[in-house]
């Protein structure tokens, strides 16, 4: 079973329908139970880092997802991915999960070129800089769906595959032991997007 | 880099997808699931529905197509038509939407695009604006195209914008359905005042149409509804085919 974590941040449809397509069994809970009872866990997330960092502090979840991290697959998406990290500048600073080494920080102040738009919205190639069983379905270079202003940095021992945007390389897909993460949607980046969290739910 | 985006459009009325030329003249074509799934298939980059429908018991067959295509179909959908409030906006996410598209809504009452902004992100409330010259000025009109508000359009997407809009549909009345192409110099315009993704609709009649408007560096997506529906213009064959003019798309 795959357990959606639901600390009361975006929406969870798509997600889940998209792994109930795959025929993953799979669950939307905030209980600690299910959690300790998964085979794996998916972090989600939309909003602003501080926010979903205090609304995350309030299920009481944290430390059950630090020591189920231990052991079991653990992938963070968008926001879920940035919460991994030591920490976010996102309207000032907030601590992070620490789980991957590296911060949050704003793609539109890295950018040289200022009429790029942000956020940065739409599909990107991903380049895979390092193979990774997550990438057992997918193709170097297969486009990805991203919806952000913010991004993880000073990262790269950890980054899987990266998007270029202007002259910064978008840190797209990160993996430190059992914990995995994107900054683009796979549950809306159609068919590779699909293959992805397939090989997600095959770990 | 970004790919460019292209995007079919769904106006739907009790279940159907329809469509008119320059805003009247409704025909019925197709089942909305089917058609999704098979604009799914041929590579579109996010699908947009608009709903079209007056009564509530449509509403209803609306809320349930979206459900049902949410569920199987995994790109960005946004939907349109009849947003007035927030108890829309959370409607139709709960139904699987991405993102929600305004327009006489906002007309209507334009604190719904900083409330749902505030309470959803930029980057869900998409502006969708009808506009056509009038007096050499691009003006800004409500109710599906029917009645003009006096609004400076310029002005209106600078405004919404500002107050959260994520990305604007900038849809040409004096284009729309005649398929002569975008309508680049109001693009143009529009462009040059607003730095949220835009995305042109109306006017789109052939694939070099599409080539056109993507030399347009503000442009991120074309919008078009029937040429996709004929197949007149197949998406991957399109896509192909800007590729080739060197634009770059998700193949």
């Amino acid at each position: 079973m795959t357990a959606i974590v639901d600390y009361g941040v975006g929406n969870l449809f798509s997600l889940s329908s998209s792994l109930r397509s795959l025929g993953v069994e799979t669950v939307v809970t905030c209980q600690e139970e299910t959690l300790r009872a998964a085979e794996r866990i998916i972090l989600p997330g939309v909003g602003a880092f501080g926010d979903a960092r205090a609304k995350l502090d309030e299920t009481g979840l944290v430390p059950v997802l630090l020591e189920e991290a231990e052991r079991k697959p653990l992938l963070g998406i968008c926001l879920g991915m940035q919460l991994l990290f030591d920490r976010g500048f996102e309207y000032g600073e907030h601590p992070g999960l620490g789980l991957i080494p590296g911060e949050v920080a704003s793609l539109g102040e890295d950018l040289e070129d200022k009429t790029l738009k942000i956020p940065h919205m739409g599909w990107n190639s991903l380049e895979i800089v390092k193979d990774d069983p997550l990438f057992r379905y997918f193709k170097d270079g297969e486009y990805v769906y991203y919806v952000h202003s913010f991004y993880a940095r000073n990262c790269w021992d950890n980054t899987l595959g990266v998007s270029q945007y202007g002259n910064v390389a978008v840190t797209g897909a990160v993996r430190r032991g059992n914990v995995w993460g994107t900054q683009f949607h796979p549950e809306k980046s159609g068919d590779a997007g699909l293959r992805l969290l397939r090989a997600f739910a095959e770990l | 880099m970004l790919a460019k985006r292209i995007i079919p459009c769904l106006d739907v009325r009790d279940g159907r997808v329809v469509k008119g030329t320059n805003f009247q003249g409704l025909r019925d074509m197709a089942d909305p699931v089917e058609l999704a799934r098979f604009y799914n298939d041929s590579g579109a980059d996010e699908l947009v529905f608009y709903d079209i429908t007056a009564s509530a018991e449509g509403r209803g067959l609306f809320t349930d197509i979206l459900r049902r295509v949410a569920s199987e179909i995994f790109i960005p959908l946004t939907v349109g038509g009849g947003i007035r409030g927030l108890e829309d906006f959370d409607r139709v996410l709960k139904c699987g939407a991405d993102k929600v598209s305004v327009n006489s809504g906002a007309i209507a009452d334009p604190s719904i695009i900083a409330a749902a902004a505030k309470r959803y992100g930029d980057q869900c409330v998409v502006l969708s604006m009808d506009v056509k010259r009038v007096d050499g000025q691009f003006r800004l009109f409500a109710k599906g195209g029917r009645e003009d508000t006096g609004i400076d359009a310029m002005e209106w997407a600078v405004r919404g914008a500002g107050d959260g809009a994520g990305e604007i549909v900038l849809n040409s009345i004096d284009t729309d359905g005649v398929k002569t192409g975008f309508d680049l110099e109001m693009l143009d315009q529009l462009a040059a005042r607003v730095k949220v993704p835009i995305i042109a609709s109306g006017g789109a009649g052939n694939k070099e149409h599409f080539a056109e408007l993507f030399t347009h560096r503000g442009v991120d997506a074309g919008l078009a509804a029937s040429i996709f529906h004929t197949k007149q213009v197949d998406i991957k064959e399109l896509k192909q085919y800007l590729r080739g003019k060197g634009v770059e798309m998700r193949l």
